[in-house]
């Protein structure tokens, strides 16, 4: 009993000083953000009347909400792919495997989307291997559109969807598939029907890993949506930055944050947090 | 194809397996009759599990071939030869009810929805889950666990039930219960039962046969009675339980039956043997009787009291021989009482068709 109670005072001992960093460098500030968001230009709701009101302000929400479905929907069927490799391939096809989620990590977000610009665009390897194989005669509208965005930002999370999926496979009981098989079910069957829902608080928690990343995305979205496919964190952006309605931008983030609070709520709630790592 | 509700004759024939270098099991070749209930027994590392497994079919072997109902199936997927599995810890499927689990088997087999209720509603009965069928796993104790991994097994009336360990996990009471209840199922269902396990008195009480396996060997084969009272090694007998080992010299035939030398007494023992030299003689202690001095014609040793460890029903003697051999003989508490001072002396007798001869 006391040891687990100087333990638990060891634990909290040790994360004192993020949770300190973290209420200075981001709760304080923010505070002052929520401030703006009641106080700019004038005091009252009314920023937050136009949010709700403004045909723009909507559109974007829109485009963030479907883009960061398309992107988890991907990101999480791509994940689960490569973490059956990791989990459970031979010898060869871990390391493989191990080696395709830990690279992208050593790459930047920057440098990452240039590469997409690269691969993609109408003068991009593949419009250019694709013309020159007769396939196509006009280039493909691969990037600056929504869907170079959900390539870019699926490349960039399916590495962060593995290790949530990858655990919950890690933790199922092999004899749980052997008496599947063993009752007569095929490799599909077994699959779909044990080892699928067996995995999903791990599909769960990856999703909403997933989607609350998206939701905040920046760099990706703004090179490879060239402008065209705003994200709500670049509207923010163009808000506080780029126009003088600064009171505008701080209610959209305010609602992000309450959004995103309460996905993370519901992570918490139905996934263990031990199950993600 | 195998034909629901009929028991399976199995065959193995020098069934071999390796992992790596190390060779789990060797030449194994066995028959298991119809509706037989058999147990695999050894330590672990035996080979027993991997010999289930190879039944299964989740295991390929690296040698001989296995036939069931004179069918080669050494390369049937698991999913297709028809054997019920039991795992050691169930492996239910945590996500499905008790009813989902126990239908399963019957569901993929693409059986008509109602035939699927009227099966489960039976099995469930039968195995005393009733009032259960809603719950999960996780909400039933380990005695109903195992009651639902037996019904998911046994609902597609397989030709042959494997169980590994099924009861190692159960405590001690719910493990004769549970033994028993598997003993009524082998009864009721006729199906050829195989069950591993490490626990002798587990294999006693429950098989028809035993299988004992030790270092990827099979070492002998038969009836409770068989291997109990004639092992034909010294491990067959050491681990079928407690027996008293003499090292005998001048083991040799004599006019029908056969003697053989210990300390300076002549031992004699039923039948022919083909041991000669040296030998071990081996006696079960309750074979065993004492006495406080020698009797004429009978076969018997000298030996001295060293403890006494009261069990209960008997009293356990710990002796020993002149010439060291350890000895333990089980013998009626009064009896102990008169004897069971340290350093007493005492004669040891056993009826001459009560000792086994082993090879030294």
């Amino acid at each position: 009993m006391t040891r687990h109670l100087s333990n638990r005072t060891g634990a909290a001992l040790t994360i004192a000083p993020l949770l300190l960093f973290l209420a200075v460098a981001y709760a304080w500030p923010f505070l002052g953000v929520v401030k703006w968001s009641f106080t700019l230009p004038e005091p009252g709701f009314g920023q937050y009347r136009t949010l709700v009101a403004d045909p723009l302000v909507q559109s974007v929400f829109l485009r963030t909400m479907r883009i960061c479905i398309a992107v988890t929907l991907a990101s999480v069927i791509g994940a689960y792919a490569i973490a059956v490799v990791w989990v459970r391939g031979t010898p060869t096809q871990r390391m493989l495997a191990e080696f395709c989620i830990l690279v992208p990590f050593w790459i930047s977000v920057l440098t990452r989307a240039f590469g997409w610009v690269a691969l993609l665009s109408n003068r991009g390897l593949i419009n250019t291997w694709l013309q020159s194989a007769g396939i196509i005669s006009e280039p493909l509208a691969l990037v600056r559109n929504e869907l170079g965005v959900i390539i870019g930002m699926t490349h960039f999370l399916i590495p962060f969807a593995v290790f949530p999926l990858a655990s919950a496979m890690r933790s199922l009981d092999d004899r749980v598939l052997l008496a599947a098989r063993g009752l007569g079910a095929s490799r599909t069957r077994t699959f779909w029907t044990v080892f699928v829902p067996m995995t999903a608080s791990g599909i769960i928690g990856s999703a909403l890993i997933v989607f609350v990343f998206a939701l905040g995305f920046f760099v990706t979205p703004a090179i490879l949506g060239g402008g065209r496919s705003v994200m709500v964190a670049e509207l923010v952006y163009l808000r506080i930055f780029q126009s003088p309605d600064w009171g505008l931008g701080a209610a959209i983030s305010v609602v992000l944050v309450l959004f995103v609070g309460l996905l993370m709520a519901l992570l918490f709630r139905y996934v263990r947090p031990k199950q993600l790592v | 194809m195998h034909q629901p509700g009929r028991a399976a004759e199995i065959k193995a024939i020098g069934i071999g397996r390796n992992f790596g270098t190390f060779r789990a099991l060797h030449d194994l070749t066995l028959d298991i009759g119809r509706g037989e209930f058999l147990a695999l027994l050894g330590p672990s590392g035996s080979g027993k599990t991997t010999f289930l497994m190879i039944l299964a079919g989740f295991l390929p072997p690296s040698a001989g071939r296995l036939f069931s109902d004179g069918v080669d199936i050494t390369d049937r997927p698991a999913e297709l030869r028809s054997a019920g599995m039991v795992f050691q810890g169930y492996a239910l499927f945590p996500h499905m009810s008790v009813e989902a689990n126990i239908a399963f088997p019957l569901k993929v087999r693409k059986m008509a929805g109602a035939d699927i209720k009227r099966r489960v509603t039976d099995m469930v009965e039968r195995v005393g889950l009733k009032g259960h069928e809603h719950k999960l796993p996780s909400q039933l104790s380990g005695g109903q666990q195992q009651r639902v991994a037996l019904a998911r097994a046994l609902v597609f009336e397989p030709g042959v039930l494997l169980l590994d360990e099924p009861f190692s996990a159960l405590d001690k009471s719910l493990r004769g219960q549970m033994q028993d209840e598997v003993k009524r199922l082998h009864e009721e269902t006729g199906t050829t039962f195989v069950f591993v396990t490490h626990d002798q008195s587990e294999a006693l009480a429950l098989a028809s046969r035993i299988a004992i396996f030790n270092h990827g060997e099979l070492l002998q084969v038969g009836t409770p009675q068989d291997v109990y009272d004639r092992p034909e090694s010294r491990f067959v007998a050491e681990f079928l339980g407690e027996i008293n080992m003499l090292p005998l010299t001048n083991v040799r035939p004599d006019n029908g039956s056969t003697t053989g030398v210990y300390e300076d007494q002549t031992i004699s023992l039923r039948g022919r043997h083909d041991v000669s030299g040296d030998a071990f003689l081996a006696v079960r202690p309750e074979h065993m009787t004492i006495r406080t001095e020698s009797a004429p014609g009978e076969n018997g040793i000298a030996a001295t009291t060293t403890a006494a460890t009261y069990l209960g029903s008997m009293t356990k003697l710990d002796l020993s021989t002149r010439q060291g051999t350890r000895l333990s003989v089980s013998v009626p508490n009064e009896m102990a009482a008169r004897v069971s001072g340290s350093g007493n002396q005492v004669w040891l007798t056993w009826p001459a068709e009560r000792g086994i001869l082993l090879a030294r």
